[in-house]
């Protein structure tokens, strides 16, 4: 067990941090929802036909996440058995008591939108297939096997209107979860109206960062060619969310900085004492820099298709690190100072127990076994080769 | 013409719809309470000796874990080149060891007991997400046990660090109730009960017979974070600027 450590005065119930990594994995797992929900979007709202080859992974993605992005919620509640008093008894004073509401709407919009993405390939299957698969995929279908093309039309129109409504309400759902903390008075680490828009727009790169690596990868397992103009405009739209993000991220505290209000000393304690490595080195060093200056060159400038993707790739998995790193600074960065701006404690998760290391790694793990599974019903890509890479 | 009033009726009732929503939902959301408040808390920071006996004994009334404190008492030395030292060793239920430092540094020293400030527009009221966190009709903050989810978010709106959640015990938020068990019987809150020097006073503030009834009227007072917009009900006397 680690052992606290603290330095100045605290309130003395402020020695132990309340929220702890469960919660820095919330906001991380539905950022990553918004951000790959948005990415379907931009195909099918948008018409970004370049976005084609992952606009249907992208759609099962943001699912699986969000089919998990309640569960650490549960592990740290003191009583998970009454959550649903939240849906129950709501105050509506609290910010948080939208959540159960925002979070069953959104669901059920993503899974709307995955039936009629998928239903020809449903409908197919459960024509072709024989015994209790057959089954299954009917019950799937919802008994409805008509894919003529009127048919398909109609679907086709509900797609663009639950991806239309869908956009709002992703920024809703990661707006709102950055306006949980951001509308607290208490504490002026979090209490800024940028925290939303800070939230959404690290969402959007966290989820397109992570959809450009899962793409490669299983492109790589399935030993296919990878859609590179696909991947090419994916690399532009993150660079562009990205700079907006950092630029949010850096505005907020350079404003604390620049207006020193009495509580900057013990901020800026914070983050060169407690936080020096997750934001100093993470957040807004390596993870920010490099992937700032090498994405601009692989979103605009010419280059071998190879290079291009491994710049790519490896921009992608330090902004996912950025992003992992905000969420750990937000959350825990502002527990760690005391409120009565005169001393420091220390958060360090432990491995086991319900809120531990081991525990966040198989909440996180879970979504890609969704998808594994989801892969092997219907599966998420075109299994004829895509385009050959062209440089 | 027609026209014309039909698009004027059409856009004053759209108009007046919308500030109908606007008036209806402003108050839920900005979450003010305007209840009456009955009772006052005064803490006379300057007849404080830091005993440390309010402490102990809340703990014992109310049974709170070991680690986390309904109130507790912080000791202030100043010293003469301005640095400023504070600490509570386990809120102070053992008292304090004296200071340990070279003749003629402190400048001065002073005790401030702390607890809920049973807020007039408590924060942490508004943001409970399932109403476990009430006001009593007397004005009492107080927590529901058996509804509350424990999500800490309370903990987190809190400015003066008034509350806590045993994770490893009940579960559930917990703070200071100014001992609502023994109030309603007639009795004196634990913590004033015990002082033995009139340091901590509670009463009613409608109550002419009560003291605190006429230290409101008769002393200046501050209260803890008044920019937060809580409106703590606990009021200090002789509060220093050092103390958050």
């Amino acid at each position: 067990m680690h052992e606290i450590v603290t330095t100045g005065f605290l309130f003395p119930n402020e020695v132990h941090v309340h929220w702890s990594l469960m919660i820095v994995l919330y906001p991380y797992i539905t950022g990553l929802v918004a951000g790959a929900f948005i990415v379907s979007s931009l195909y099918h709202v948008f018409g970004k036909n370049e976005l084609k080859p992952i606009a249907r992974f992208s759609l099962v993605g943001a699912f699986a996440f969000l089919l998990f992005a309640c569960t650490p919620l549960l592990f740290h509640l003191g009583h998970p058995e009454r959550a649903f008093n939240i849906m129950f008894t709501p105050k509506f004073t609290s910010a948080m008591s939208g959540f159960g509401y925002i979070y069953s709407f959104y669901l059920i919009l993503v899974f709307m939108e995955i039936w009629f993405v998928f239903r020809p390939e449903i409908v197919k299957r459960a024509q072709e297939s024989t015994g209790i698969l057959k089954v299954v995929y009917w019950v799937l279908a919802l008994g409805s096997l008509d894919v003529s093309e009127e048919a398909l039309k109609v679907d086709h129109k509900f797609i663009a209107v639950l991806a239309a409504i869908g956009i709002p309400s992703a920024c809703v759902l990661h707006g709102y979860v950055g306006f949980l903390f951001g509308s607290l008075k208490s504490n002026p680490w979090w209490s800024t109206p940028l925290m939303p828009v800070i939230f959404l727009l690290s969402a959007i790169v966290s989820g397109i960062a992570i959809l450009i690596i899962c793409y490669w990868i299983i492109m790589k397992f399935k030993k296919q060619p990878v859609d590179n103009d696909c991947l090419h405009s994916m690399y532009k739209f993150l660079w562009g969310f990205f700079i907006i993000d950092l630029t949010l991220e850096s505005l907020e505290v350079l404003t604390l900085l620049y207006e020193a209000h009495e509580e900057w000393h013990i901020i800026s304690r914070m983050l060169t004492e407690k936080l020096w490595f997750s934001y100093g080195f993470l957040q807004m060093g390596v993870c920010s820099i490099v992937p700032l200056v090498v994405l601009g060159f692989v979103a605009l400038k010419k280059m071998d298709v190879k290079l291009r993707n491994n710049l790519g790739l490896i921009c992608s998995a330090l902004i996912l690190i950025q992003v992992l790193a905000m969420r750990w600074n937000v959350v825990i960065g502002g527990q760690l100072f005391s409120k009565s701006l005169r001393g420091l404690t220390s958060y360090v998760p432990t491995v086991l127990g319900r809120e531990g290391l081991l525990v966040a790694l198989v909440l996180f793990a879970m979504p890609f076994l969704v998808m594994y599974v989801f892969n092997l019903l219907l599966p998420i890509f075109d299994d004829k080769p895509a385009e050959q890479e062209q440089s | 013409m027609n026209q014309d009033r039909r698009t004027f009726l059409k856009k004053s009732s759209l108009t007046l719809a919308g500030s109908g929503l606007y008036i209806a939902l402003f108050p839920m959301i900005s979450g003010a309470s305007a209840k009456q408040q009955l009772y006052a808390y005064i803490v006379d920071t300057e007849k404080c000796i830091g005993c440390g006996k309010c402490a102990a004994a809340c703990k014992k009334e109310n049974k709170v874990p070991d680690g986390y404190y309904r109130t507790w008492v912080e000791r202030y030395s100043i010293m003469k080149d301005g640095e400023v030292i504070v600490d509570s060793p386990k809120g102070a239920v053992d008292g304090f060891k004296p200071v340990k430092m070279e003749k003629g540094k402190i400048e001065k020293s002073f005790f401030v007991p702390k607890l809920c400030n049973h807020c007039a527009s408590p924060n942490c009221v508004q943001v409970c997400p399932v109403g476990a966190t009430y006001v009593t009709k007397e004005g009492f903050v107080l927590v529901d046990e058996k509804h509350c989810v424990g999500c800490s978010y309370c903990v987190q709106a809190c400015p003066y660090g008034a509350r806590y959640v045993d994770h490893f015990g009940s579960g559930v938020a917990d703070k200071c109730t100014w001992c609502y068990h023994r109030v309603t019987k007639g009795l004196q809150p634990a913590c004033v009960n015990i002082c033995p020097s009139d340091a901590r006073l509670f009463g009613r503030i409608d109550d002419p017979k009560s003291s605190v009834h006429s230290i409101l009227k008769e002393k200046r007072l501050q209260i803890l974070k008044p920019e937060t917009g809580n409106n703590p009900m606990v009021f200090y006397v002789g509060l220093d600027k050092e103390v958050r």
